[in-house]
């Protein structure tokens, strides 16, 4: 089907008009700080520090703390009683603990200020902070800052933030070439480096880089895609930059993935013949790989609770390339204009929901009774013990899941928690 | 500001959270903004719990700041009332609502609410998790605890146990543990609170002759205050290790005025022939250093020193609030006490003691991979992995015997150790590879000192174990630099070793 069902779906207008459910109420997602988690571990030279309370801290370790580590790459300069008495002591003592850190880890190439919801309220002004460190510690390190707060960044708007900070920073190049934003797999950018260069799409660079050194140039011969529907902030500046966005579904599954690619190859006049040829085998691959699943996944209801702004692209293939039925996507935000090709292709009848208020949307989903609900890890268990079987959403942001080669895996992922349930004898 | 890599306790609010998880029938809203609610996982995932916290949080967002984020509080918790339909309720601020002092209590208190509203003033900058859990349960206890009913005639001695909570290291079969052990010695359980008690229970305090204080830190304030104003002692002995078991056992039934000598003739544990059995030998002088909370730090120095026969070189704690006891117990092993909460300063600590075996908490756990020394879990914070399915009491006879096989697991087995104190350079069974029942090898200690070392010394150096290794360079290096040796040969390695022996 892919092209073909993708020009013949296009027309129809899918859920694109369909209206959306806000709702307020108590928010059950993680803030932008999160994002640390996956991005430390992506760009290998950067250091993230937090600038925040203990609460920030004992987020990061409860999520991340699992791990052993010999020397972990973020820490949070936790805010005290006297930091909080007058700000300009608050900016000496932060000049303090750069220090101290950069002492201790003279490998850091990139350091990170990362604001936090005290950091916001008490206006403590970390662009400021940035650039002071910067005159202090150039050229060794560069110093940049973002915000990963709750009250602004919701779960991976975190990485959308970074990546914003990182903008500003690209040199100006006129060059014409292609920037894939979004952090990915390792894995995953070498597949799509090797499609790329096999399309004679090029030159290609990825953001954010696996090292500070190696951070892309911009400008108007630049087109980017996006990899994440969640970089609204950075496709913003990145087209202030000159930069132009190719407008496409994202890379998630069979059908998503040569759309994406497809988007770059009509923007460099790839023929289609020639885009059959390279795209095919890879294609045929994910059909395969993703036919495994179908079985267990066709015909079950489905149910996402707002978490990574990954629901709409993920209901889509679901819903498309599984046969699965979206009751309601939930979305802690919804970009119309990033998401109008996901938005196209989503069955009519799904529900949209952006916001939330968490005990009426458990109310709604109780009352549904979902084969799968989809949610975040304070939700996960107890749903289960309630009866329900769950995926939780915060693996499909750690594992590698786009592209053709991954099309399997991301279909198993929710295959697998039916398959368990129906193992399980106990 | 404190540079914090990792963090022994968390904010003040997760304390408060920990009872109310821990309880029934109590409700928990929190002025906190979105993301806050990461929380849950601590209770769903890491505790593995069924159920969502009873916690509703007013989770606010920038956009609300410029609003009526009262207004948003007020309305959280009408309906977190309306919904979940509690006996009482705690009201309070996380670390940012503090900032925004919208008067939790005040808002609460105007609503009306046909039940107990308990405001909780938790400074989100100055205090911690643990402080936060005991300030939390003794608001409880204060606002709900009836005046005590006189005891009557011929019933059995009663007591309540108090401090367990939710995620509490082991709380779970601490209890279970002590329980069975005071039901043998035919004393009643009463109430044990938080964990598993709800707000009417709380009342009914009162009724028992005195407290079991399982977990000072948590449940302290409390217990002093049942003591100050309801007149019930409250137990000291926390009854980790064999020797301890066996004193709170004499101190419980001096409380309850029955006779200890039968549990204590009856009941002992299998660690004590474990540790006196000839496969423990080697066991002796191991350096150990113990850190965590206050209470497991003190009684796993104890276990350490009198029931397994290990050398305590570094002993400390992050709970302050107990630095005298702690420099007590270091004073009679010669060592000072590391009180703080600074995880460099720990870390540090133990670089300079170069131990054998590191007792501590998850954070430690770090430190011992960076350093390659062996690392057994004592004390919270933990992780997963330190809430099992099996049962594991750090309490009582049976946590004695859970002690022993935690312990003595993470260091080498007595035979390999001899052989390769005896062969070092077999291909399989390396000097610098970790114990071959553990499988992968840690990393080699970062060389620490100046001091050149002679190609041929160095060498040498390498076929000392590695568990031992990096005390031995330390040793000789500060030999050599007390004696203005510029080169470290052979021989100054054999005439430090023999200098400093231990």
């Amino acid at each position: 089907m892919s092209g073909a069902a993708l020009a013949q779906a296009s027309p129809v207008p899918g859920c694109a008009e369909a209206p959306v459910l806000r709702e307020r109420g108590q928010r059950e997602v993680f803030c932008g700080l999160t994002g640390i988690i996956w991005l430390h571990r992506k760009i290998q030279d950067a250091f993230f520090l937090i600038v925040g309370s203990r609460t920030c801290a004992h987020l990061m370790q409860s999520a991340a703390g699992v791990m052993i580590f010999a020397e972990p790459r973020f820490a949070t300069a936790i805010i005290e009683e006297r930091d909080l008495a007058g700000l300009a002591d608050a900016n000496e003592e932060l000049d303090r603990v750069v220090n101290q850190l950069l002492a201790r880890r003279p490998d850091i190439r990139l350091l990170f200020l990362v604001g936090s919801c005290p950091s916001e309220v008490i206006k403590l002004d970390l662009s400021r902070a940035a650039s002071r460190l910067n005159a202090t510690h150039a050229p060794g390190v560069r110093v940049l800052n973002y915000s990963g707060s709750g009250i602004e960044t919701t779960f991976t708007q975190g990485e959308d933030a970074c990546l914003a900070a990182l903008v500003p920073e690209m040199r100006a190049d006129p060059a014409p070439g292609l920037l894939v934003v979004g952090a990915l797999a390792e894995v995953v950018e070498d597949q799509m480096r090797r499609l790329f260069a096999a399309l004679g799409i090029g030159p290609v660079a990825f953001l954010p880089p696996r090292r500070a050194a190696e951070l892309p140039g911009i400008g108007p011969g630049v087109r980017f895609l996006l990899a994440q529907p969640f970089l609204a902030e950075t496709a913003r500046l990145l087209e202030a930059r000159g930069a132009r966005r190719l407008a496409a579904p994202f890379p998630l599954g069979a059908e998503g993935t040569t759309a994406w690619l497809r988007a770059a190859a009509e923007a460099w006049g790839v023929p289609a013949t020639r885009f059959r040829e390279v795209t095919a085998i890879g294609e045929q691959r994910a059909r395969t790989a993703i036919a495994r699943h179908r079985g267990p996944l066709a015909g079950r209801r489905i149910f996402f609770f707002p978490d990574s702004q990954l629901e709409i692209p993920l209901a889509r293939f679901l819903s498309r390339e599984l046969g699965m039925r979206p009751v309601e996507i939930g979305t802690p935000y919804l970009h119309r204009q990033h998401l109008a090709e996901e938005l196209a292709l989503l069955p009519a009848d799904a529900v949209l929901s952006e916001g939330q208020h968490v005990d009426r949307q458990l109310d709604r989903c109780r009352a549904a009774r979902p084969d799968l609900v989809v949610c975040g890890l304070g939700l996960a268990n107890p749903l289960e013990a309630e009866g329900f079987a769950t995926k939780w959403s915060i693996e499909l942001v750690f594992t590698p899941i786009q592209g053709y080669d991954q099309a399997g895996d991301l279909a198993e992922l929710f295959a697998r928690p039916l398959h368990r349930r129906a193992t399980l004898m106990v | 500001m404190q540079l914090a890599i990792w963090t022994y306790e968390g904010p003040p609010h997760i304390g408060a959270m920990r009872v109310a998880t821990a309880m029934e029938g109590l409700h928990y809203v929190l002025h906190a903004p979105q993301g806050d609610t990461y929380a849950d996982l601590l209770f769903t995932m890491i505790e593995r719990r069924g159920t969502r916290p009873p916690v509703t949080y007013t989770t606010f967002q920038a956009r609300d700041l410029g609003g009526d984020t009262a207004e948003l509080f007020r309305t959280a918790a009408r309906e977190a009332f309306e919904r979940f339909r509690p006996q009482a309720m705690i009201v309070g601020a996380s670390c940012t609502a503090e900032l925004i002092q919208d008067d939790p209590g005040g808002l609460a208190r105007a609503l009306g609410l046909p039940i107990p509203v308990i405001p909780l003033e938790l400074p989100s900058y100055q205090k911690k998790e643990n402080w936060g859990a005991a300030e939390t349960f003794y608001r409880l206890v204060r606002g709900l605890a009836a005046p005590p009913a006189p005891r009557p005639e011929g019933r059995a001695p009663s007591c309540n146990i108090l401090g367990p909570t939710a995620l509490g290291f082991r709380h779970r079969d601490d209890v279970r543990e002590i329980a069975g052990l005071l039901g043998r010695m035919g004393i009643a359980v009463n109430v044990t609170a938080p964990l598993g008690a709800t707000p009417a229970d709380l009342a009914r305090l009162g009724r028992a002759d005195f407290n079991v204080v399982l977990y000072p830190e948590i449940a302290g304030t409390a217990a002093a205050w049942l003591a100050r104003t309801h007149g019930q002692a409250a137990t000291k002995t926390i009854p980790i290790g064999i020797n301890a078991t066996r004193e709170f056992i004499a101190e419980v039934a001096a409380l309850a005025g029955i006779d200890p000598a039968p549990v204590l003739a009856a009941e002992t544990s299998r660690a004590a022939w474990y540790s006196r059995s000839v496969d423990s030998n080697y066991l002796t002088g191991k350096r150990v250093f113990v850190f965590g909370d206050a209470t497991h730090a003190l009684a796993a120095a104890r276990v350490a020193t009198e029931e397994l026969g290990f050398a305590l070189v570094g002993l400390g704690s992050y709970s302050r609030e107990f630095g005298r006891e702690l420099r007590e117990a270091a004073k009679p092993h010669g060592i000072e006490a590391t009180v703080t909460d600074d995880y460099l300063a720990v870390e540090a600590a133990i670089q300079a003691a170069q131990p054998e075996l590191i007792l501590g908490t998850q954070m430690e756990r770090h430190t011992a991979k960076r350093l390659g020394i062996p690392c057994a879990v004592i004390s919270a914070p933990v992780h997963v992995q330190d809430y099992p399915a099996r049962y594991s009491p750090q309490m009582g006879f049976e946590g004695a015997n859970v002690l022993f096989d935690t312990w003595v697991h993470p260091l080498m087995m007595g035979l390999e150790e001899h052989l390769l104190g005896m062969f070092r350079e077999d291909f399989e069974f390396r000097a610098d590879s970790a114990p071959s029942h553990l499988g992968a090898g840690p990393v080699e200690p970062a060389a620490p000192g100046s001091a050149r070392w002679a190609a041929e010394a160095e060498r040498e150096l390498g076929r000392i174990p590695f568990f031992v290794r990096g005390k031995a360079r330390r040793n000789t290096e500060r030999y050599a630099t007390e004696r203005g040796i510029g080169t470290i040969t052979l021989e100054t390695l054999y005439d430090a070793k023999a200098h400093l022996s231990r």
